[in-house]
């Protein structure tokens, strides 16, 4: 409504005609983590654990393996990768499909999805996806009913303020993002924990030490 | 809101008669009390992170205009299209005009209590658009003809029982039974096909970010995610109040909200998504600016701070009254203690004369507020505004306003009132009071006033 | 010390042995207590019924008459709390009786003796706007005899609120049944909180429901004495 711009613009300045202050906001709030990385990787852990997520933590160079113990251990034959994601995540015995742009469709009859992320925040067991290289688009996280994601140990910071910082460093801001805790879950009947309503419902995260 | 929503103390007394729904209620509210309690717990900054979101809320409607521009500015930069709604029927028209202009007959929607507000359902269907709720608590309202009693948990008056019927009398047939998690794979399977193939979704939003144009959904159950990344057409309704000035603030807000809603350290799943991205998402997206009653809200001085609210519902589940009455009793979209003041701010005092006074004023809310609200001392402003607007003072206000005027008159008043009262008297207790004071005795007995003041001890101890 | 007080209108009509009691101790203890006769209410009846103005003149009165005293007491959070935020420079003067004992005095045994079991009711305006924080609790512990009982909500209202007791009667009763039901089920033969206005809440129902409990402001406990 063209009208509405400049009424909506001149309700709040005659609103605010008594020139409320708002000195700069206070920040005294922690930022940096404490923990050295061994503990700030076991918070991570524990914390996605505590989502009912499964979170493995797995030795530099022994990623294919639990790659390919993952989807065994589902059953899942065919998985939806991004285009770009490391060559040696492409284990044999799954039958892996790059995303072509695949449509919805085509996703909801995948066996599952195996991405990386942008980075972890130890303090609340979240993974950040920001469609950068090796996550897709956010589709693919989203129609097939597991998803298993590779995070670096180096990646996990310990608070959100400290991923947040990062995001804008990475120049991330603006890109799609998605913060990820635990799998899909609802408390909508009767306060009951449901994992799996509308998201994948099986989440498994990966944690590959630093070499 | 409807302007005649019946007065709060006798919405209240019926749903207090509710034992299902009292029971619900107190299940609920306790359980998600004690789990917010332990994760606010473990954050040793919580009350700087809460300092913080307040003074940012502050800043935010100070500049208001500023920030407006700002992000307006940085949505179109980013590929997406802003338009400003003065009231409810010019954001429900932007969302029909869209729905027409790509043919859609029907769409999906994010739960949002903006779109509960502007009442958008009612008024695409009367457009000939029907709009499918994908939250699993408003597709059960959706599909029982019912409306909300919670921010957070819409349906927490319903038990599992209720939901199963209905469930069987629209989405399922008569095999489902009344499990959680059958439910859930229920409305899973009823909306799947839905969010694969809608055309148009409509959201809410928690968060805008003025600086970079960005828009954030927190949620849980991946609806959200579904509509604001599936379909090719997105339109987000945001209220004017809901910006932030920067990307890095969602560092306050962000663990702000999480537990003082649900009481989990994050939410499954937060969506952030800036204007269009041509390789990800909708290929077109509107924004929907807000005001309907905001900048109303925003020219009083004392109850501005109400748009500081970030709708997490922590005041309602500690709230003796909410807890109690549950929140259709409060007969607005927004319930409990921030209800009783957001909800005359908006509309104005005279549309909910009884919802500033639905308080005992134990201050449970203003302890709890992530941003800080100062909710007793906004209602006790807003009840003084009542009063005037009501126009005709209460004559007994006016009498012990004069009583307590002079000592002479206070005791004369004393002396008096134990004559009076000596009929009333059995067995050292007042039983039964003449109205208005039967409203205490129909429940309470009272204590006679003593035969001897304290100021006639005093006196003759000399 | 010279110690003003502040009756308050409830205490001075309905429950005077509240103000005799926060008499009797402060003299016990060696304190002189004056007892400005001019006082009446602090307005926070007005205030929170939404009559600012007869309030603010009430406050004023109370500014008045107390002006010159360096310590006011008041056996009441609820006005303590009220006052003391409307007049800002009352912090430091202006007290809630445990508080008086605990913070200004330094005193928590003040040689009571009381042999029964205790329930102890955090009001809100103890809890929240007059932050007195365990001044109470200290007390009592140290009363002779007195065994304290915990009751399982203890930081929720009692459902009184002033005019909201009869506004909004149902679910202030509701609220008060809740209350009485914890204080049946701690044991508890004495009920105690620092707000006479609570007291007569959880009094009048616990008399409608004719339970044994009694309750008895906090003044009144520290009051009894062996001999």
């Amino acid at each position: 409504m063209s009208g509405s711009r400049e009424l909506i613009l001149e309700r709040v300045r005659r609103a605010l005609a008594d020139a409320p202050l708002a000195p700069e906001s206070p920040r005294d709030y922690r930022r940096a983590g404490t923990l050295s990385p061994v503990a700030r990787t076991e918070l991570f852990y524990e914390r996605v654990c505590d989502y009912r997520a499964e979170a493995r933590r797995v030795r530099a160079g022994e990623l294919p393996v639990a790659i390919t113990e993952v989807f065994a251990a589902r059953g899942a034959q065919r998985v939806c990768v991004p285009n770009d994601i490391a060559s040696e995540w492409r284990v044999d015995g799954v039958n892996f499909v790059d995303d072509e742009e695949l449509s919805w469709e085509e996703l909801d009859h995948i066996d599952g999805v195996l991405t990386g992320c942008t980075l972890a925040i130890a303090e609340t067991g979240t993974i950040v996806l920001s469609a950068g290289a090796g996550e897709g688009r956010r589709a693919i996280t989203l129609i097939p009913d597991l998803h298993v994601c590779v995070i670096e140990e180096r990646q996990i910071v310990e608070t959100v303020p400290e991923a947040m910082t990062l995001l804008t460093e990475l120049g991330a801001q603006r890109r799609p993002l998605t913060f990820i805790s635990g799998p899909s879950a609802t408390s909508d009947i009767e306060l009951n924990r449901v994992e799996g309503v509308h998201g994948p419902r099986n989440l498994v995260v990966l944690i590959e030490e630093s070499a | 809101m409807s302007a005649t929503a019946r007065p709060f103390p006798e919405a209240a007394h019926d749903a207090l008669r509710d034992a299902q729904l009292r029971s619900n209620l107190f299940v609920a509210t306790q359980t998600i009390r004690d789990k917010r309690n332990q994760v606010v717990g473990e954050l040793s900054d919580w009350e700087e992170l809460r300092e913080a979101g307040r003074a940012i809320k502050a800043d935010v409607l100070a500049n208001l205009d500023r920030y407006l521009l700002q992000f307006e500015q940085a949505v179109a930069d980013a590929g997406g299209q802003v338009h400003w709604a003065a009231d409810a029927g010019e954001a429900n028209q932007v969302v029909l005009d869209v729905a027409r202009a790509h043919g859609v007959t029907e769409l999906v929607k994010v739960k949002s209590l903006t779109t509960d507000e502007i009442g958008l359902n009612a008024a695409l269907e009367a457009g000939g658009v029907s709009a499918i709720e994908t939250d699993l608590a408003e597709l059960i309202l959706q599909l029982g003809g019912d409306w909300s009693s919670h921010i957070l948990v819409p349906a927490i008056h319903r038990n599992r029982t209720e939901i199963r019927d209905i469930f069987r009398a629209t989405i399922a047939d008569d095999a489902l039974s009344d499990d959680p998690g059958e439910l859930a794979e229920a409305s899973r399977t009823y909306l799947r096909e839905r969010f694969l193939t809608a055309r148009m979704a409509v959201s809410g939003a928690n968060f805008g970010v003025a600086e970079t144009g960005t828009v954030c959904v927190v949620e849980s159950e991946g609806n959200g995610r579904m509509c604001t990344t599936l379909p090719p057409v997105l339109v987000t309704i945001l209220g004017i109040e809901k910006l932030i000035p920067s990307f890095a603030d969602l560092e306050v807000f962000l663990q702000l909200l999480p537990r003082s809603s649900t009481g989990e350290r994050m939410n499954p799943y937060t969506s952030l998504w800036t204007g269009v991205n041509a390789a990800d998402g909708p290929q077109e997206f509107h924004v929907v600016l807000l005001d309907a009653g905001r900048t109303n809200a925003l020219a009083d001085t004392v109850g501005r701070q109400a748009l500081h609210c970030i709708r997490c519902s922590a005041c309602l589940n500690v709230c003796p009254v909410y807890s109690r009455t549950g929140g259709q009793a409060y007969g607005s979209i927004y319930p409990g203690p921030i209800g009783a003041i957001l909800t005359p701010l908006l509309y104005g005092v005279e549309h909910a004369p009884t919802l500033p006074f639905a308080s005992s004023l134990c201050g449970a809310c203003y302890e709890v507020c992530p941003v800080k609200i100062d909710i007793p001392s906004v209602l006790l402003h807003l009840r003084a505004k009542a009063v005037e607007s009501a126009g005709k003072p209460s004559l007994t206000m006016a009498a012990a306003g004069w009583l307590f005027g002079g000592r002479r008159r206070f005791a004369a008043a004393q002396r008096l009132g134990r004559l009076a009262q000596r009929p009333l008297i059995r067995a050292g207790k007042i039983r039964r009071l003449p109205p208005p004071l039967d409203a205490w005795t129909r429940t309470r007995d009272l204590r006679p006033l003593a035969g001897e003041s304290f100021r006639e001890w005093w006196e003759r101890r000399g | 010390m010279r110690v003003a007080l502040f009756i308050t209108c409830i205490s001075d009509s309905l429950t005077p042995e509240v103000g005799r009691s926060t008499v009797e101790v402060l003299e016990r203890l060696g304190h002189e207590v004056v007892f400005p006769p001019e006082q009446t209410c602090c307005g926070q009846m007005h205030l929170n019924s939404g009559y600012r103005e007869e309030a603010d003149r009430l406050g004023e009165r109370f500014m008045r008459i107390f002006d010159g005293f360096d310590t006011i007491v008041a056996p009441s959070s609820s006005c303590v709390g009220t006052m003391r935020e409307l007049h800002p420079e009352l912090h430091g003067r202006l007290f809630e009786f445990s508080e008086l004992l605990v913070t200004r005095l330094g005193v928590t045994d003040v040689g009571a003796s009381f042999p029964h079991r205790v329930a102890y009711h955090a009001t809100c305006h103890s809890l929240r706007l007059t932050a007195i924080g365990d001044a109470p609790l200290r007390l009592l512990d140290a009363v002779a005899g007195l065994e304290r009982v915990e009751l399982s909500e203890e930081r929720e209202c009692c459902g009184f609120g002033g005019t909201f007791a009869i506004e909004n009667a149902d679910t202030s009763t509701a609220m008060v049944i809740d209350k009485c039901a914890e204080i049946a089920a701690s044991g508890a033969g004495v009920v105690t909180a620092v707000d006479s206005s609570c007291l007569m809440q959880i009094g009048g129902r616990l008399s409608r429901e004719g339970a044994a409990v009694r309750t008895m402001h906090l003044a009144e406990i520290l009051n009894q004495t062996a001999a």
